[in-house]
């Protein structure tokens, strides 16, 4: 009897051999390279960033908590008001259109046609393309002299004199949120596309067989179906639209008159050329409230609902 | 290439057939044909402005502007020898592989952990990450600059190699747990049955059936990482140390004069990279865009 008790209670392990086989340390480990990268430069510039717009440090000075006098300045600065303005402009014009676009590029894609997988590949192109890079050439186009834009339109008689795209505010606005949904809605066609594509064939089917047209095909079976998908996809587009940095920078760096500065460009500007650390943190940190609403969103977004997942079950 | 290799398979197109070849014409073909023309378009004027000489690229009255007549390497030959571009692309290229590296390390680990380990807490830690990558580069990148001074590693690629990881592994571990997640469990059983260790099942069963995704998390985050631009911007000041994206804007306008030619070339010659790298391995850029949006 001692020996079977001895064989139940098992052998001595070494502490390795315990660290081993424990799921919760083993995960702890494994999990430490990530937490220590993102603890070190995640969270805690997150929290210095906060911070930083407490205070009015500047580049070479080290600097004094100051409390909110950086965001009272803010309160009163018509550039700061105006950048919010423009990041709300962008953001929404932008996304709005680069959904419309990216639905419909998507429906297109999901049916049947040559070559597919090749149209595909090239739609993702602006996309893969470093963003600068692909705003160097929209930079170029949008030139007040040499555009090809104005070339085109000048030669069929639409207008009479070169375009300013990048001069006048009106113009400049239009120029870059243009060049945004250029860059964005391929993520959004391909993202939706493949959302598209888990949709059952046999549903569409039976829905044409009840009567509807396509209109209330798309209405009643692909939008149900492609709401999460829609909810994930258009959340980190607002967030990436209304964070941008690069398509502003390259093309009009804030201009003209400030009129295309985003929060983003502001906070840089102030920042690094402008030396005034504290001020730009503190814009920075003005971006997180709208940060905390799209996670939100997508949180919500993400929750499958159920009768969507049981949809495979036909 | 992948994308011409496949032959197309017919799939169930529902109710495809009743749609009449005019009416396909113009309500597909015509409308793609306009979009993907004008997301191809600016590709097509970089690269031919590119090939110009300054006489063709400003008269638009002899020269129409849509070809070139008289194609020169004048454009890339200046940016090849009279800047740094040269430097510029090795950084970019050494940073952007390391910072893969790196990510896909600690990614493979934490997706592991979280998605197989399953130890206390790991829905948190997996929600966590999602949300870290929620956090843009515009946000952080004034403390960061601050954190990089302190360390004395400022205008330096290790400056960029540690600091890219922090948007590079939130993606690839929710890419990798999504991959994670498709593997049967009932292989790890056997695996453990049998007496392996957990680091083992992962070295010689998960890492091999995971391959397609780690061949995907690994081109997006070089792809992410050639993208980067304001760290680099404002991290790196000195010329020789600069990336590909900072380099070309700020160093290739001199006061008033803008040598769009060579410009051009340097926007042409930097998305090329990535170009060829995505035509070698287009199904993994769209599978992973896919898995990470549904999730």
């Amino acid at each position: 009897m001692s020996q079977s008790v001895a064989a139940i209670s098992g052998p001595v392990l070494s502490l390795g051999a315990r660290v081993r086989d424990s799921r919760d340390l083993l995960g702890l480990f494994f999990m430490l390279p990530a937490t220590v990268v993102l603890l070190a430069f995640m969270a805690y510039p997150l929290g210095l960033g906060i911070w930083l717009g407490l205070t009015d440090t500047t580049i070479g000075r080290r600097g004094v908590f100051i409390g909110l006098e950086n965001y009272e300045y803010l309160m009163d600065d018509s550039v700061f008001w105006l950048s919010v303005f423009n990041t709300a402009l962008y953001t929404v014009a932008a996304s709005v259109i680069k959904f419309a676009i990216g639905l419909y590029l998507a429906l297109l894609l999901n049916k049947r046609m040559p070559f597919k997988a090749f149209i595909r590949a090239i739609v993702l192109l602006p996309w893969i393309v470093p963003t600068v890079l692909s705003a160097i050439a929209f930079w170029w186009i949008y030139d007040a002299q040499f555009s090809i834009i104005s070339w085109v339109l000048v030669k069929l008689g639409l207008i009479d004199e070169y375009i300013d795209f990048l001069g006048s505010p009106g113009p400049a606005r239009a120029s870059v949120i243009a060049a945004n949904i250029w860059r964005g809605v391929p993520f959004v066609a391909i993202s939706l596309l493949a959302g598209l594509q888990t949709v059952p064939a046999s549903l569409y089917e039976a829905s044409t067989m009840d009567g509807a047209n396509a209109w209330q095909r798309f209405r009643y079976v692909t939008m149900p179906m492609l709401t999460p998908i829609i909810a994930v996809v258009m959340t980190f587009s607002v967030l990436f639209t209304f964070t941008d940095f690069q398509l502003i920078y390259v093309l009009t760096r804030g201009g003209p008159i400030n009129t295309t500065h985003l929060m983003a460009t502001l906070s840089f500007q102030r920042a690094i050329p402008g030396g005034h650390l504290g001020e730009g943190a503190a814009i920075a940190t003005a971006m997180i409230p709208f940060l905390i609403v799209a996670i939100v969103f997508s949180y919500y977004g993400l929750q499958n609902r159920k009768w969507q997942q049981r949809a495979g079950n036909d | 290439m992948a994308i011409f290799r496949k032959r197309e398979i017919e799939e169930d197109q529902g109710m495809e057939y009743l749609v009449t070849l005019p009416r396909r014409v113009v309500t597909l073909y015509v409308p793609l044909g306009i979009i993907v023309f004008v997301l191809l378009f600016p590709f097509y004027w970089m690269t031919i402005t590119t090939f110009k000489s300054k006489i063709e690229l400003y008269d638009y009255d002899n020269y129409s502007p849509f070809w070139v007549v008289r194609p020169t390497m004048e454009n890339i030959d200046r940016l090849l020898f009279q800047t740094s571009y040269p430097s510029w692309l090795w950084n970019t290229m050494l940073v952007a592989v390391v910072a893969t590296a790196i990510s896909l390390v600690c990614s493979v680990l934490a997706a592991y952990a979280i998605e197989r380990l399953r130890f206390t807490g790991s829905r948190i830690v997996g929600i966590s990450i999602f949300l870290a990558y929620l956090v843009p580069p515009s946000i952080l990148f004034i403390p960061l600059a601050l954190m990089v001074f302190k360390f004395g590693i400022f205008d330096s690629k290790l400056a960029l190699i540690l600091t890219y990881p922090t948007f590079l592994i939130p993606f690839c571990t929710w890419l990798l747990m999504g991959y994670f997640r498709t593997i049967p469990f009932e292989l790890e059983e056997c695996a453990l049955i049998d007496g392996a260790t957990r680091w083992q099942i992962l070295r010689q069963i998960m890492l091999p059936l995971a391959v397609p995704g780690l061949i995907s998390a690994g081109i997006f985050a070089f792809t992410l990482s050639w993208n980067e631009f304001i760290y680099a911007l404002t991290f790196i000041s000195s010329s020789e140390n600069k990336t590909v994206p900072v380099g070309v804007v700020t160093e290739l306008v001199e006061g008033d004069v803008y040598h769009w030619g060579s410009l051009m070339a340097g926007a042409l010659l930097g998305s090329v990279p990535v170009a060829l790298f995505y035509s070698f391995f287009v199904e993994h850029y769209v599978s992973s865009m896919s898995g990470a949006v549904k999730g």
